[in-house]
């Protein structure tokens, strides 16, 4: 691996090679890709055709995310699956990108999470160099050329669909993007979701997300709606109480980036087990009751 | 047939290192000290956009006085260097040693191959564990690397003032006592170092910033404006910064926003 600086044809042994030295410019991937481009995602050719059906990586499922006033909330389930098989149970998809902002994915695991580690040295490399931080559009846009850079591997079946949320320090409010896989970037309003089971987590955010409501909440909703995402769909698991296991959930608010800690999270999902066991239980009692399991 | 005049290597590279100091000489300096919770770099410097201090890496800070443009260049380069090592290997295999061998190679190389020498002097700081394993790394116009202890200045009138940095520091200044120390060298008259301060440095013409020790991940912090002012008042009993904030040190997860591998604290403490 050339991260030691390699000695430059006629350059002297030792010395930094003159991409590092080129005056301007503050995108890493842009520096890389000049010095050494084998390692970018996007600079590895990889021979055509595809996948044998028992190698088939590692997939990660359901995000969800959602505004509340102060800010905005990102929660992922834990499970990896393998075509049928659960490949990890405590694979984590919600990463900080930056002190104001946070990322999660869905899509072949390994590929994604290499996209989130550039896009976060990213981040960081262009705080340092220029002294001041990107605007929450201009990180939006980064994560979008990263996005259509893996257009070849998602031909390939190898897609990367990743969720971006922060807090616009200018506009003073939480903001969350959706992409799909050519790069195309959507500002969502409210809430959304992304990977397999999006799509019964988004009929829970219709219902439950109220624009209005308090940081709690809001942590309450995101919970709530993976729960309902892993009850319909095999690839999303829900808590795991046997192993203590819980979806990983964060807070993007004025203050930064946070993670909600387990022990606050066992209590969200104690008490929405609680509520739905005595629905459940009601229901059984009066045939006829309206209250879903 | 014109013959070139013959010089000797040894004239040739004196005059260059004569050209380079005294290019050097003409600027203010810049003093990086130990104190008991990290290390401070302290700039003579009243602008708030050019920095002389700044951050490479999660516990790695640069401070640099001569010619803008080329520590400028060399900074930014550092910063490559840094953040493309941690994102081939892990953010725990980048270290001041390391850079500062890319830099000296670097700098030992422009003077010897190429007209003009570098006209800069640099520090290359990694805050560690513990006090022992501080580390300051002085790199001169030449490529010359100086594992220095505890306190170094460098730039103006470093030789003179040297002694007046050495006199004062001791491994458990406070942050403020460091930061009067450091103020102290910077405004003391080269011709007669001992006689005290000459002038007066206030906190806008300071630019200070701090490697924190024990943060998980990025430690550099600069620190200006008000609290600055209090650091620096005599009266005032602040001593120390205050813990950092909640974006950096978040109690429920500590550390800077994590990478991958950023876990909740776990009630146990595990």
């Amino acid at each position: 691996m050339p991260a030691t600086p390699a000695p430059p044809p006629g350059g002297q042994p030792g010395r930094l090679p003159a991409p590092f030295l080129v005056p301007g410019g503050s995108s890493f991937t842009d520096f890389v890709g000049s010095h050494d481009p084998s390692l970018l995602p996007a600079g590895r050719p990889l021979p055509v055709g595809s996948l044998a059906p028992g190698l088939e990586p590692p997939h990660a499922t359901t995000i969800v995310a959602l505004t509340y006033p102060g800010g905005v909330v990102m929660a992922g389930d834990r499970r990896a699956t393998a075509g049928s098989m659960i490949a990890h149970r405590e694979i984590e998809k919600v990463f900080p990108a930056d002190a104001h902002s946070c990322v999660g994915i869905a899509g072949t695991a390994g590929i994604a999470v290499e996209m989130v580690r550039l896009f976060q040295v990213e981040l960081e490399h262009f705080e340092k160099i220029e002294g001041s931080v990107l605007s929450l559009d201009g990180k939006a846009n980064r994560l979008s050329t990263m996005v259509r850079g893996n257009l070849g591997l998602a031909l390939q079946g190898l897609a990367v669909v990743p969720l971006f949320a922060g807090y616009d320090l200018a506009g003073r409010r939480g903001r969350i993007f959706s992409y799909d896989v050519t790069g195309g970037r959507y500002e969502e309003r409210g809430h959304h979701s992304v990977g397999s089971g999006s799509v019964f987590a988004r009929g829970a955010l219709k219902k439950l997300h109220r624009p209005t409501q308090g940081v709690d909440d809001a942590v309450a909703t995101a919970v709530e709606a993976l729960h309902d995402a892993a009850d319909d769909d095999s690839a999303t698991g829900g808590s795991d109480l046997v192993r203590g296991i819980y979806p990983v959930v964060a807070v993007v608010d004025e203050a930064g980036y946070r993670r909600v800690p387990e022990d606050a999270l066992a209590d969200v999902v104690r008490d929405l087990l609680d509520a739905r066991t005595a629905g459940s239980r009601e229901a059984r009692r009066q045939p006829t009751g309206e209250v879903a399991p | 047939m014109t013959q070139p005049f013959y010089v000797s290597p040894e004239q040739l590279m004196r005059d260059r290192a004569d050209f380079a100091r005294k290019g050097i000489a003409r600027g203010r300096s810049v003093v990086v000290l130990c104190f008991d919770a990290g290390i401070a770099l302290v700039a003579d410097n009243p602008s708030r956009a050019l920095h002389k201090v700044s951050e490479i890496y999660d516990r790695v800070a640069f401070a640099a006085v001569g010619k803008y443009n080329e520590f400028e260049n060399l900074r930014v380069a550092g910063v490559r260097y840094a953040d493309l090592r941690g994102y081939s290997y892990d953010r725990a295999d980048v270290t001041a040693r390391g850079l500062a061998n890319a830099y000296a190679q670097t700098l030992g190389s422009v003077f010897t191959t190429e007209s003009k020498p570098l006209e800069v002097e640099i520090v290359v700081a990694e805050v560690g564990t513990s006090a022992e394993d501080d580390q300051i790394y002085r790199l001169t116009y030449d490529g010359s690397v100086a594992d220095e202890r505890g306190a170094v200045v460098i730039g103006g009138a470093a030789d003179a003032l040297a002694g007046v940095l050495a006199d004062g520091w001791r491994p458990d200044l406070s942050l403020a006592a460091a930061l009067a120390l450091a103020r102290r060298v910077l405004a003391s008259d080269p011709a007669a170092p001992a006689s005290g301060p000459v002038r007066e440095l206030g906190p806008g013409t300071l630019e200070v910033a701090v490697l924190e020790r024990g943060l998980p991940r990025r430690s550099f912090r600069r620190v200006g404006g008000e609290l600055l002012e209090r650091l620096l008042s005599e009266q005032d009993p602040t001593s120390d910064v205050p813990p950092s904030p909640d974006v950096l040190a978040p109690d429920a997860a500590p550390g800077h926003p994590g990478l991958p591998a950023d876990a909740p604290a776990r009630p146990d403490g595990s």
